[in-house]
């Protein structure tokens, strides 16, 4: 650095980085609704039409943009796309009709196939709980999921919430909308050997019909 | 034969002892009044809900959805597709218009389909009850069975998010959808037109995740229908009901608030205009009384 200075070439050195977009092309190819990005005007509505607008690190419109700079590890690793609660606010009031819920989960989804989502993160840990829990028979075990919700963290922490969260569950076991039972069962399809191997299948194709990652 | 039939997908919350159990309830009730006639789609599957992004690819999520379809289309041929529950609607919505409108998924999904020995060739449109109650009955239709008056009940009408955005019921605003009033004003309910949080989010699924920044939607969504004067909600989600009525009593522990809102469907009031009973009406599946609506169905 110093040399550039004595140099003269400070100015070159100083330069931001040339506009690239390389990482807008990649989320085109890879992210679902990708091919939309481009499209965000920079109005902002999406990030004043959201219910959980103060808690996003990056509001939506902001993503956009960091995404045609090539900002693409501070997007990636953001757990702001994780803010969404699937309102579709912000898909309804956008001037230009983007779908930005389905493109802000598309892009949660790509950064945790990368593994580059933040760990820990509640919803990404729920989201994955949820798949596993619906399509390990087909069907959703809400007593599973409950149960499973709490013990993410450990036995202790999930005694400390369950307890905490003792009177909710029993007032619906006792209005007959959680059922202990679930634990040992639960409602499932028949053909749930046909279910697991389509999944298989769709994975299968998804892998063989992947672009390379840039 | 029935007046009307259709192709049913309860959903997953709408199963015997699961959390939205008494929509099922008083759907069936309200439709046998209606002589509608719901046929299971047989074996159906989860939808994926709008948290499975994570989890399941998007090749996964539609192969699931098109799974029902098909099911839907080989035993109920010719039947639309109905959903109770505004995930399953809008999941299954969605992933139809993609598999429908793009040949390349539509070819992936039936190479994955065929490992169930299953072949999907389209199928009829997946439609909301809420659209089938005002599309194929009609608001004056809907009114004729009505023989017991809620004329002393005020409602605040809470459609909440996934039935209203991203597709709606046709002819309804985004920002201020009347259907529900007007359902409410068909059973000779008290509407309470000005409730200012009709299409809040209530946080969704992320009522589990991120349980203060959703009870924070919640108290909203509550204490707006407090400040009409409202003695319940009613809303068409089984999602926004349970998270409004299950954590009204944790929002009271950590904030110190009262609140005691009853919250119930649309297809229970329906039922007890319709003469149904408390049982009838899921009535008796509630962790905050309805008292008012429960005092009505149980008159003779």
């Amino acid at each position: 650095m110093d040399a550039l200075r004595t140099t003269g070439h400070q100015a070159i050195a100083a330069a931001p980085l040339p506009y690239r977009n390389d990482f807008l092309k990649e989320v085109e190819a890879h992210v679902e609704d990708g091919e939309w990005v481009k499209m965000c005007m920079q109005c902002g509505v999406c990030a004043g039409s959201c219910p959980f607008g103060p808690h996003w690190e990056h509001p939506p419109q902001e993503i956009f943009m960091m995404i045609r700079a090539g900002k693409r590890d501070d997007v990636l690793t953001s757990d702001a796309m994780w803010m969404c609660t699937s309102c579709y606010n912000c898909v309804v009031r956008c001037p230009r009709k983007l779908p930005i819920t389905q493109i802000m989960h598309g892009i949660a989804s790509y950064a945790q196939e990368l593994g580059l989502a933040p760990k820990n993160q509640p919803t990404r840990d729920f989201s994955i709980q949820f798949w596993k829990n619906c399509t390990k028979t087909g069907r959703v075990n809400e007593m599973k999921l409950t149960v499973g919700l709490y013990f993410k963290d450990g036995l202790v922490s999930g005694i400390k919430q369950g307890m905490s969260m003792l009177p909710v569950a029993l007032g619906l076991i006792k209005a007959g909308r959680l059922n202990p039972f679930e634990l040992f069962g639960g409602h499932s399809p028949k053909d749930q050997k046909g279910i697991a191997a389509m999944l298989k299948k769709a994975r299968a194709i998804e892998a063989r019909c992947a672009p390379a990652t840039h | 034969m029935a007046k009307k039939e259709y192709a049913f997908y309860p959903g997953c919350s709408s199963q015997r002892k699961a959390s939205a159990a008494n929509l099922q309830t008083s759907v069936a009730a309200m439709c046998k009044t209606l002589d509608i006639k719901l046929t299971d789609i047989p074996d159906w599957n989860c939808c994926g809900a709008s948290i499975a992004y994570a989890g399941g690819s998007e090749l996964e999520r539609v192969v699931i959805n098109a799974r029902n379809f098909t099911l839907a289309a080989k035993h109920l041929p010719g039947q639309d597709i109905v959903a109770t529950c505004a995930a399953c609607w809008l999941n299954a919505r969605e992933s139809k218009e993609k598999i429908d409108g793009n040949p390349q998924l539509l070819a992936q999904a039936n190479e994955a389909l065929k490992e169930a020995e299953l072949h999907y060739q389209g199928s009829a449109p997946v439609r909301h009850m809420v659209e089938v109650l005002i599309e194929d009955f009609g608001y004056d239709e809907l009114k004729k069975p009505v023989v017991k008056s809620l004329a002393e009940i005020k409602f605040a009408g809470y459609v909440g998010c996934q039935t209203n955005r991203p597709f709606g019921i046709a002819g309804e605003s985004f920002e201020n959808p009347m259907y529900l009033d007007r359902l409410v004003e068909s059973m000779g309910g008290e509407a309470l037109t000005a409730y200012d949080q009709k299409v809040t989010c209530c946080g969704g699924a992320l009522a589990f995740s991120e349980p203060d920044k959703s009870q924070k939607q919640i108290r909203d969504v509550v204490e707006a229908a407090y400040d009409q004067g409202a003695d319940m909600l009613v809303t068409p989600c089984p999602l926004c009901q349970a998270n409004v009525e299950v954590y009204q009593s944790e929002i009271n522990r950590k904030q110190g608030t009262k609140f005691h809102m009853p919250i119930i469907y649309y297809s229970q009031l329906m039922t007890v205009a319709y003469g149904g009973s408390v049982k009838e009406a899921g009535l008796d599946a509630h962790i905050i009384q309805p008292t008012k609506l429960q005092q009505i169905a149980a008159k003779k």
